[in-house]
């Protein structure tokens, strides 16, 4: 059957759902406000993916997404309206450029542990902030006028037309990303996590596994980035803080990290609550801190564990369980 | 199959391994005791590279070892157990044995992320030989059980059952005995001399159990303070009067009980 | 030209104090805890923040309100010990780090409800005419930046090495089970351990606002750079915080100076990340402790 060949069919029904509930959201509110919206979320969906991956299956931190993400908007961008490069390539470019990146920040750094893994990736997060910051065109006001996406001379530039963009980009993203954590790289992935001592007596090559990750994780903040960018048209270094950085760490957590699932309801959640807290204007990081905060002193788990804890409960049955 | 000459090991002041030299000959089962602190395990660990020796020599089927990493020698043809069971506790019973055959199997990101046809026959074909190694150990009732859970005795032999899908030609076993109970010592001396009977593996055993390596080891070498003090059969050093002083002091003699099952 | 260099000198010693006093917080939690609490930072600015509070918007005595700002700043580092960091048990170091993280995103959202997004400033200590020499213009806070910082810094020597309690906090993490065995009350030097770099992030705050200003989001730079600081010096070594912190500050001082002014912050980045990957166990640690030191 193609569809066991796609994706493991135990992942199936909860894929389909998914798509479903993509597809519903323009149906149920067509407006301009929620699609936006949703936009935001899947951009923050596929960056939070890739940092699932890297946080919940191989178990390094990194507090420096927000670079790569930064580093896919700006290549982008900068390769498609300077050098008249079709946008397409710019964005395979920028991911190339943000997987370069991940190996010069990985190599070194994938030999430290817990604290100084994370200092070292929010380091570098900062560095390539200062680096936008200061040498980006605009400097810290950014610059605009970014082509739109365009494939085979077909452009897009509605709001619906990018939220079926990303959103399709996303489901494109969690199929492969569902695929890995099911193969072999996923469990040794997941080996590593519990037992690198292990893993080592094993054979495996526990570094070059790690460094892989950590370039997946790139390249999807990047793709992310990128996508951003030519929806946007307009980008400046803000977007792209350590306070990002951490806004993805909260999505993640806040989802559950051990599930990919967690990732995308992570980032759905993260990025509609100050949409929903828009009237708590000066109250904001302090809301994000407290949500931050009990999440992982009660709900330490995430979302999405938890409630697949649940419905375990419940149903006693069989609920697939990455 | 494993020479081991002259090693010489030390940890700052302490110096725990006196120049050892020992062999392992093909398809033998060899125990290595000796009172706690005699230096198996860091034996074992230099010959498995987690650590590198200050002098000497390892030869595994004629390859040199030292300076190679761990994961490399395990590419060799050697796996091992650990002292405390390292198991991937958070993983399933029947994936602790497929990440034992990663080294037979080549899916890499890409491949695994297109799920490109021979992934999934590869795929296939890691779990049938994972299922078939678990119903080897008799394990196979256990498969989807989270690996943590299990209870010690099973946890060890699920270790060398994962030890074993790396199909190894020398399993580096660091006491597997430890915490059992007896008949879970028994069982676990029927699958080792299993394994080396059907499989024709080679294996090195750290044990502090006397009963389990008097009943199946072929040879024994004995440590004491990081020196080798014996070196034979396993009658010859029951019965070696410095191995006696070492277990017990000077004025006991190891019990008439244990006479090696021939 | 020298007075240019001294000028550069002078200021980096001044911003490089704060450095030390944020490594210095950084590594009496990590003596007694092996925590790396990343809510630092946040303690300089709440330091910095309530002495304005007290000695500008209530009018209180300058002594006063130093003493008020200090307690504030040690009542906020036990509330966070006691309610985030002792309920948890077996914390893995995954949860560490967020947890610190989350904590001084709150600390950052209430200053900011408080105090909103603009700078504060009060009064130097003393009032009086700047010190020149060899030109170089040296302003009297400055120097009671730097000589607050080096009492601290003795203080604190005397606290580890001679007293009772402060090796009790050092044997707490050097051992815990040892440490309780002999009747250290462990839990009660965590939070003391808490309090005590709350205080002294906040006596590096209270100085420096004076000269540099105080705004809610000040903290997260001043803990890395105050991190890089202490892992300069080898991670739990105040004296080896002290040197990182005014190598730091110089050197930072010196790129702004001389070269660009937007590179300064990229600075103390860059040494942080040749640090951690070269060298993450400080550069001015032998070889043998490199080795026993884990990562």
């Amino acid at each position: 059957m193609i569809k066991g060949v796609i994706v493991k069919k135990s992942d199936l029904p909860f894929f389909l759902i998914f798509v479903f509930l993509i597809l519903l959201l323009p149906v149920v509110s067509g407006s301009s406000y929620t699609l936006t919206v949703g936009i935001f979320c899947g951009i923050n969906a596929m960056v939070a993916i890739g940092l699932c991956i890297l946080m919940g299956y191989a178990g390094q931190v990194s507090l420096g997404q927000a670079g790569f993400y930064g580093i896919g908007a700006y290549v982008s961008s900068i390769l498609s309206l300077h050098f008249g490069i079709p946008v397409v390539i710019s964005i395979i470019l920028a991911m190339m450029v943000a997987a370069i990146a991940a190996v010069i920040l990985a190599v070194p750094a994938l030999r430290l542990k817990g604290h100084y893994l994370a200092v070292a990736t929010l380091g570098f997060g900062e560095i390539i902030f200062i680096i936008l910051n200061e040498w980006g065109p605009g400097g810290p006001s950014g610059f605009g006028d970014i082509p739109h996406f365009s494939l085979l001379g077909y452009v897009i530039n509605s709001t619906t037309g990018y939220y079926y963009l990303i959103w399709g980009s996303v489901a494109a993203v969690m199929l492969f990303s569902i695929n890995l954590i099911n193969s072999r790289t996923g469990r040794a992935l997941r080996a590593i996590h519990d037992s690198e001592l292990a893993c080592n007596a094993m054979g495996l090559n526990v570094v070059a596994l790690k460094l892989k990750v950590f370039i997946l994780s790139a390249v999807y903040a990047s793709l992310a980035g990128s996508l951003y960018a030519h929806y946007i048209t307009f980008v400046s270094p803000s977007s792209f803080s350590l306070f990002y950085s951490i806004l993805l760490l909260m999505m993640v957590i806040v989802g559950g990290i051990t599930n990919l699932w967690g990732a995308i309801i992570g980032a759905v959640v993260i990025t509609v609550l100050p949409e929903l807290l828009r009237k708590f204007q000066e109250f904001d990081v302090l809301v994000y801190g407290l949500i931050l905060t009990l999440t992982l002193m009660f709900f330490r788990k995430g979302l999405v564990p938890i409630l697949i804890e649940k419905m375990k409960k419940f149903s006693g049955g069989a609920v697939a369980n990455h | 199959m494993l020479i081991i000459k002259n090693i010489w090991k030390s940890f700052g002041g302490l110096m725990a391994l006196r120049n050892i030299s020992l062999e392992v000959k093909q398809g033998e089962i060899k125990a290595l005791i000796g009172p706690n602190g005699a230096g198996k395990t860091t034996l074992l660990n230099i010959i498995s590279g987690i650590f590198q020796p200050d002098k000497g020599e390892v030869f595994f089927r004629d390859a040199g070892l030292v300076s190679l990493s761990s994961a490399k020698i395990a590419r060799m043809g050697m796996s091992r157990t650990f002292q405390h069971v390292e198991l991937f506790g958070n993983m399933t019973v029947i994936e602790n044995i497929m990440v034992g055959r990663y080294l037979k199997t080549k899916a890499g990101f890409f491949s695994s992320g297109f799920r490109l046809p021979y992934v999934v026959r590869e795929e296939k074909e890691v779990l049938h030989r994972s299922e078939e190694i678990l119903e080897y150990i008799n394990l196979a009732g256990r498969k989807d059980e989270t690996a943590s859970n299990l209870p010690i005795g099973e946890q060890r032999i699920l270790e060398i059952g994962r030890a074993l899908a790396t199909e190894p030609q020398l399993v580096l076993l660091d006491e597997p005995a430890a915490g059992l109970n007896i008949k879970e010592t028994r069982d676990l001396g029927e699958i080792i001399r299993k394994i080396r009977n059907d499989l024709k593996i080679t294996i090195v055993l750290v044990e502090h159990d006397m009963d389990l390596v008097m009943r199946i080891s072929d040879s024994i070498t004995v440590l004491n303070f990081g020196e080798v003090i014996a070196d034979g059969s396993p009658l010859e050093v029951q019965k070696n009067p410095e191995v006696i002083v070492a277990y017990l002091g000077e004025e006991e003699e190891i019990q008439a009980g244990y006479h090696a099952d021939t | 030209m020298l007075t240019v260099f001294l000028q550069f000198l002078f200021s980096g010693l001044t911003v490089g104090a704060v450095y030390a006093l944020v490594g210095i917080g950084f590594n009496i939690v990590y003596n007694a805890t092996s925590i790396i609490n990343l809510a630092q930072g946040e303690f300089v600015v709440i330091g910095g923040l309530m002495m304005w509070f007290f000695s500008e918007s209530l009018n209180l005595p300058f002594f006063l309100s130093a003493g008020l700002a200090i307690v504030s700043a040690g009542f906020i580092g036990f509330l966070m010990e006691r309610l985030t960091i002792k309920p948890l048990k077996n914390p893995d170091l995954l949860l560490m780090i967020m947890i610190t993280i989350a904590v001084s995103i709150v600390l950052r959202g209430v200053l900011m409800f408080g105090f909103g997004k603009e700078p504060y400033v009060y009064p130097s200590f003393t009032e009086g005419e700047p010190i020149s020499i060899y030109g170089a213009i040296i302003q009297q806070q400055a120097l009671w930046v730097i000589g607050i910082t080096g009492f601290c810094i003795i203080l604190l020597f005397f606290f580890f090495k001679r007293t009772i309690i402060g090796k009790a906090m050092l044997a707490c993490s050097v051992n815990t089970t040892a440490a309780k065995l002999v009747g250290i009350n462990v839990s009660k030097m965590v939070m003391l351990s808490f309090i005590l770099s709350a205080v002294v992030g906040a006596i590096g705050g209270m100085a420096i606002t004076p000269i540099s200003l105080m705004e809610y989001d000040k903290g997260p730079m001043l803990a890395v750079k105050g991190f890089c600081a202490a892992i300069m010096g080898g991670l739990g070594s105040n004296r080896g915080a002290v040197l990182g912190g005014f190598i730091i500050g110089i050197l930072e001082s010196m790129t702004a100076g001389y070269l660009h002014s937007g590179m300064k912050d990229a600075v103390a980045l860059v040494i942080l990340l040749l640090i951690l990957f070269f060298r993450p166990a400080g550069i001015f640690v032998s070889k043998t402790m490199m080795q026993l030191r884990k990562f």
